[in-house]
This record gives C-alpha cells, sequence and structure tokens, in this order.
C-alpha cells in the first residue's frame, strides 16, 4: 500500500461564461500521505474551494487526475465512485446553505447513516444512539436532536456539517473553510477534535482556509494559491519560516496578532483580487505586486520551481538560491 | 437643543456615547432571552472602543439598543439609559429617532452583501441620507456622493453602477461611505471586515483608521477578532453572556488580562509562532441565554471557579482604568496564569 492516499495530477477546472472561460483552477499538483493534512491557502476567488470539490469529484473537471488509493476517481462509474465517497467526505464552507431546512438535526446526521448502511440492521434505537454519540463528538446539546436549522446559529449548524461529514467514518475529509464561522473558543475546540480524530484515526485532511494562522496550526504541507495557480507550495513551517513568493508575504503580513502594537509596518496589497477570465500568459499576481518590474516579469506565466527541498515557487524573480526581488512600490 | 450640544461636543473632548446599565430581553411566548444584562461604558470623541465577544454575548444587541432599533416586539429595553451627544435615545419619538440615525449616530453592518439596496445605484444609496440630513438638492447630494466614494478609495465614476458590481471589500466601502456621509459623531461597525479577505481586510482597516483620524469620528467596533482589536481599538470590553466581564485600555486588557474568561479567549488562538503548541479552548458552550445562572455566567466554564462565584458578583476596579466582573479576586491572592497561545 502507497504512503499517498491522495494524488492530484495537473488538475485543471475552467468555466465557461457569456463573458470568456473562468480559469478557476489552473494546473494544480499535490500529494496527499496518508495521516497527513495538505493547507490550502487564499483569498476568495482563488480557486481553493473549487479545487476541493473536483478533487471528490463534487464538480467534473476540465482535466486531470485525481487518484484515491491508485484509483482515478474521474474515470469510475456512478457505482464505484458512490462507494468511494464513503472513504472522502467534505465539511462545507457554509453552513447556511449546505444544511437541508425541511430536514431535523437528526435527520440531517442519520442520512449518510442509512445511505451508505453504515449501522448493521439498521434499527432506529441504533442509529439514533449514534447520532447522539455524533452530536455530543461536535458539542451539540441532546436536546436539540428535533430542531431545524433555522433555529440554529451558524456555529450550531457547521457542527451538524461536522457530524454529518464523520458519520461515515471517511478516511479523507475536505475541509473546506470548517471553522471560519466559528467563535474562538468553539474553533480551537473543533481544531482540536478534528486533531484528535486524525490521530485517533489516521485520517487524511486537505484543509482549505483563508486563515493562515489556522492552516500553520493544523498543516504539513501549504499550497498557497492565486487565481487558479499554485504560487508557493512548501511544508509548513518552511513556508512560514521563509516565505518567499511576494504574495506569501503579504498574506503572512495581513495576520493581525493580538498583541499591543504588533501590528504596525505590515505590507498592504494594492486593489483586489480579479477574475481569471481567459487569462493571458503572464504572472497573474504582477498587478498587485510590490516588487513587479516589467523588465523581469513580462515574460509569460512563471513556472513552478523548486527552490528548495519540497519548496517549490512561481515568481520570475526567484529561483534555486536565487532572489531578485526588488521593492518596486 | 440637537445643533447646541453637538457644537459644545466638537469643541470639547467630551462624551459622545454613553450607556448605563442597559437591560435589552427578549420575550418570546414560553421564556426570555437575556440579550444584554446590565451593561456600562462611554465613547470619547475620536476614541475607539472594541467590544470583544463570542457569538450571543450581547454585542450585536447592545449596538442595535443604541440607534433604538431593537426589534420590538419580541425585544424589549428594560432598563438603562443610552446618551448619544447628549441626547437620550430611548426617549425619542420615531421622528427624532430619524434625524439622529445615520447624522450623529451611523452603523455599519456586518455583511455587505445584505446591507446594500440590489436596485438602486451605490450613488443614490448614499446621497439618500444626505439628501434627508443636509436638505440638499439631489444633484448636489450625488456630488458629494461621489466625493465620499473618493474618500473611501473608490473612482466617484462608479457612483452610477449598482452593488453587484462591486467586489465584497468594494461593497464594505459603499457602506462605509454611507455611515461616513453626514460625518457621524459615532459610529457603531458591527464585525466590519469579518466578512472580507485578509489583504482587503487590511486595506479597510487601514482605511477606517485614516478616516476615523480625519473626522475625529468616535467608533465602537465590534468584533471578534482580537487582533482586530489591537489594531485598531484604544479601550477593550470583553462581553459574555450579556455583560461586560473586563473593561481597560487596550494595554490593560492585552497585557495584563484579568478575567479567566478573557485568558480563555486568549488561549484558544492559534499560535502563529509555535505550531507545537496545543490549543487551549475553553470547556463547555456559552450558557443558554434564556436560562442565565444568578451568579457568575461564566462559572460553569471556568477552571478557577468556587462555591462563591454561583453567587451574584459586581463590578470591581483593578486600576483607575481596569474594572472587571470576577469574583475570585475577592482574595488578593488569586491571580489567572495565562499561557498566551494567540502570541
Amino acid at each position: 500500500m502507497s504512503d499517498k492516499l491522495v494524488e492530484i495530477k495537473n488538475l485543471k477546472k475552467h468555466f465557461k461564461t457569456p463573458g470568456g472561460t473562468v480559469h478557476a483552477v489552473d494546473d494544480i499538483s499535490f500529494d496527499i500521505k496518508r495521516g497527513e493534512t495538505v493547507g490550502i491557502v487564499g483569498e476568495s476567488g482563488c480557486g481553493k474551494t473549487t479545487t476541493g470539490r473536483v478533487v471528490i469529484r463534487l464538480v467534473e473537471p476540465t482535466a486531470g487526475q485525481v487518484l484515491f488509493e491508485g484509483k482515478d476517481i474521474f474515470t469510475m462509474g456512478r457505482r464505484d465512485l458512490n462507494k468511494a465517497r464513503k472513504d472522502m467526505q467534505i465539511i462545507f464552507q457554509d453552513p447556511f446553505s449546505s444544511l437541508n431546512p425541511r430536514m431535523t438535526v437528526f435527520e440531517a446526521i442519520a442520512l449518510p447513516l442509512n445511505y451508505h448502511k453504515i449501522i448493521p440492521g439498521a434499527r432506529q434505537v441504533d442509529i439514533e444512539r449514534r447520532v447522539l454519540e455524533l452530536m455530543e463528538t461536535v458539542g451539540l446539546a441532546e436536546r436539540l436532536i428535533n430542531t431545524y436549522p433555522h433555529e440554529l446559529d451558524g456555529g450550531r449548524r457547521q457542527r451538524i456539517g461536522i457530524a454529518r461529514a464523520l458519520a461515515v467514518e471517511p478516511k479523507f475529509i475536505i475541509c473546506d473553510e470548517p471553522v471560519s464561522a466559528l467563535d474562538v473558543s468553539i474553533q480551537a475546540q473543533i481544531l482540536n477534535l478534528l486533531k484528535e480524530l486524525q490521530r485517533a484515526k489516521g485520517l487524511t485532511f486537505i484543509f482549505i482556509t483563508h486563515d493562515l494562522a489556522v492552516v500553520k496550526h493544523f498543516s504539513d504541507t501549504i499550497v498557497v494559491m492565486y487565481l487558479g495557480l499554485e504560487v508557493e507550495k512548501a511544508p509548513a513551517d518552511a513556508l512560514f519560516e521563509d516565505p518567499k513568493h511576494p504574495y506569501t508575504k503579504a498574506l503572512l503580513s495581513a495576520i493581525l496578532v493580538p498583541e499591543v502594537g504588533a501590528n504596525r509596518d505590515r505590507i498592504t496589497l494594492r486593489g483586489e483580487l480579479s477574475m481569471p477570465i481567459d487569462p493571458p500568459d503572464e504572472c497573474r499576481f504582477a498587478p498587485r505586486c510590490n516588487y513587479y518590474d516589467p523588465a523581469k516579469c513580462d515574460r509569460g506565466t512563471p513556472p513552478l520551481v523548486e527552490v528548495a527541498p519540497d519548496h517549490w515557487v512561481a515568481c520570475h524573480c526567484i529561483g534555486k538560491d536565487r532572489n531578485d526581488l526588488k521593492q518596486t512600490v | 437643543m440637537n445643533k447646541e450640544a453637538n457644537v459644545t461636543d466638537k469643541n470639547n473632548n467630551e462624551t459622545v456615547l454613553d450607556v448605563q446599565d442597559l437591560v435589552v430581553h427578549y420575550v418570546l411566548e414560553d421564556e426570555t432571552v437575556e440579550a444584554v444584562n446590565g451593561v456600562s461604558f462611554s465613547l470619547k470623541k475620536g476614541q475607539t472602543l472594541g467590544l470583544v465577544g463570542e457569538t450571543g454575548a450581547g454585542k450585536t444587541s447592545t449596538a442595535l439598543a443604541i440607534l433604538n432599533l431593537v426589534q420590538t416586539p419580541p425585544g424589549v429595553i428594560k432598563s438603562g439609559s443610552i446618551s448619544v451627544c447628549g441626547n437620550d435615545v430611548l426617549s425619542m419619538t420615531p421622528k427624532q429617532l430619524e434625524k439622529i440615525r445615520g447624522k450623529d449616530v451611523s452603523m455599519i453592518f456586518q455583511d455587505p452583501m445584505t446591507a446594500l439596496n440590489p436596485v438602486m445605484t451605490v450613488g443614490e444609496q448614499i446621497a439618500e441620507s444626505i439628501r434627508y440630513h443636509e436638505g440638499l438638492s439631489m444633484k448636489d447630494s450625488i456630488d458629494k456622493a461621489v466625493e465620499m466614494l473618493e474618500l473611501v478609495g473608490i473612482p466617484g465614476i462608479r457612483w452610477v453602477e449598482y452593488p453587484h458590481q462591486f467586489s465584497g471589500g468594494m461593497k464594505q466601502r459603499v457602506v462605509i461611505a454611507i455611515a461616513l456621509a453626514c460625518n457621524p459623531q459615532v459610529l457603531l461597525a458591527d464585525e466590519p471586515t469579518s466578512a472580507l479577505d485578509v489583504t482587503i481586510q487590511a486595506q479597510v482597516l487601514d482605511m477606517m483608521g485614516d478616516l476615523k483620524k480625519k473626522l475625529g469620528t468616535a467608533l465602537l467596533m465590534i468584533t471578534h477578532d482580537l487582533g482586530v482589536v489591537a489594531k485598531v481599538c484604544d479601550a477593550v470590553a470583553v462581553m459574555y453572556a450579556g455583560r461586560i466581564v473586563e473593561y481597560g485600555t487596550l494595554e490593560d486588557v492585552f497585557n495584563t488580562p484579568m478575567h479567566p474568561y478573557t485568558e480563555g479567549l486568549f488561549n484558544s488562538l492559534p499560535n502563529i509562532k509555535d505550531k507545537a503548541a496545543e490549543l487551549i479552548p475553553i470547556p463547555g458552550l456559552m450558557p443558554d441565554p434564556t436560562k442565565l445562572p444568578p451568579g457568575c455566567a461564566f462559572e460553569p466554564r471556568c477552571r478557577y471557579a468556587i462555591e462563591a462565584c454561583k453567587e451574584p458578583c459586581t463590578m470591581r476596579s483593578a486600576s483607575d482604568t481596569h474594572l472587571l466582573l470576577c469574583t475570585r479576586y475577592d482574595d488578593p491572592e488569586f491571580e489567572i496564569d495565562l499561557k498566551r497561545g494567540g502570541v
């Protein structure tokens, strides 16, 4: 058995729109080892959520391969895919739209149990006991079992989502901003819970987030995305100690530290993310980059280069033992 | 009367917002949600107070009460007094309230996606409040709206565009432009950046800081993000279950936090510098606001709790500027042993 649980190879997802083709995910490749966590970081519109969805084929890919335990999930038939999905779960970002408003907490959590026939015999009492167990694991009070999502706040709704994902005892979970809707004290509980589950059950995660503090706490490897492209990919410690790409530097510097006087001298980026609609062959970060230099940067899309062991960067100004970044703004 | 009060406020370094013993309850058929239970704080001209707390702490209810916007029924402002620029908000008629909302005090809502009217251009939405409060003509108010857009960093020519043509960060800038259009004395910002991306959050916070300096607006920053507080606030009030449990200057609360709940908040934050550090969550959940205990509401989750914590407690001062609500400090030896998770 290979130690790689998931292999993602040259994954692409383009959406055709009347205004042109949106290159939401443009050539992403990485592997995830069993029991490890890959964090995907970036801002809204960078393609991180789409990547997560394509990886478990909730959205059909435009090109590329995803191997789950060596099997290509894009060529699987409906039946095999459904079976494989028992091992691959996703926790969604928005607890307001990811739950069926007509299902009670019990029904929502029991559904995957019934669908994948997790409990042999499927006696109502057994299912109820399992649902209560799951609710306890994620910190939902027992009295909420017959409530509907609209009666609950965002934090509690997200807990239902987590309970549902855990219900089928998957091997691999994609966590799409699972804690961004939660309060800090609860966030810590959920992060510890996910970590604990990972240790106990050897779970493998893709952790999608915009919160670098959270992703550092959680990940072995971090992939930084910008407008559909990987701009930097490195072991978590290396990325935090020595961020190379100008965008990663700015992202790290935008973290607000809860400490008096700690938040001065930060790098502020100009402008906002655009949309990668029919993007020309050029550095997509250049318009916001504080180091943009037409002489070096206008040479097409920068390739991903391994600048140190396992540390990959896509920037014209950075190579192996080479760093030509010069502030221009 | 309004005018005179405003003039004196503008000239002196006076209190522009004063909230005393505010109690807001939501009376439902068979239970009462005790959202805000005796909150007091004040805000001087140009000052920024961070109101920190988690979901259900009563932050938003407090802000809505300041505008007298608590929905009735089921909401009831049971007691307390709120004065904005010397005017008692709670005794005002709806007509008088309309006059101060947007003029003396305005609010930035959390979600810019739903705070704007989708079928009006952003320019018209900014101009609406200018026209109402300053009695300008349509054309003049649009001109002023264009100026406001420029002020928040949006090209003025975009005033003819509709909200859907703007990104999230841009929409929040529009909301801020509306809130600041009539140069209010007090600005209530309810989680203004939590719906935004980090790099955009940085831009918006920088901009709010600059505008505040330029216009001298007092800001009540409602947030759950201690990083945002450290960046923009001078003073901090930590709320839990409808009460302020710790209140002081930024340095008081961040350098020498004293309340066990404040400690818990800091310990819950992932440490950006030390990955191996364990997160120490606060055990348990926020108490059910329909069944608050008579004593300290944090007692069931507090690792320092003793029997005496089950009795009602009152605010005490740790120093001239630092207040807290914790019975444990009856014991002069008592200290929390904070492990700073967030630093």
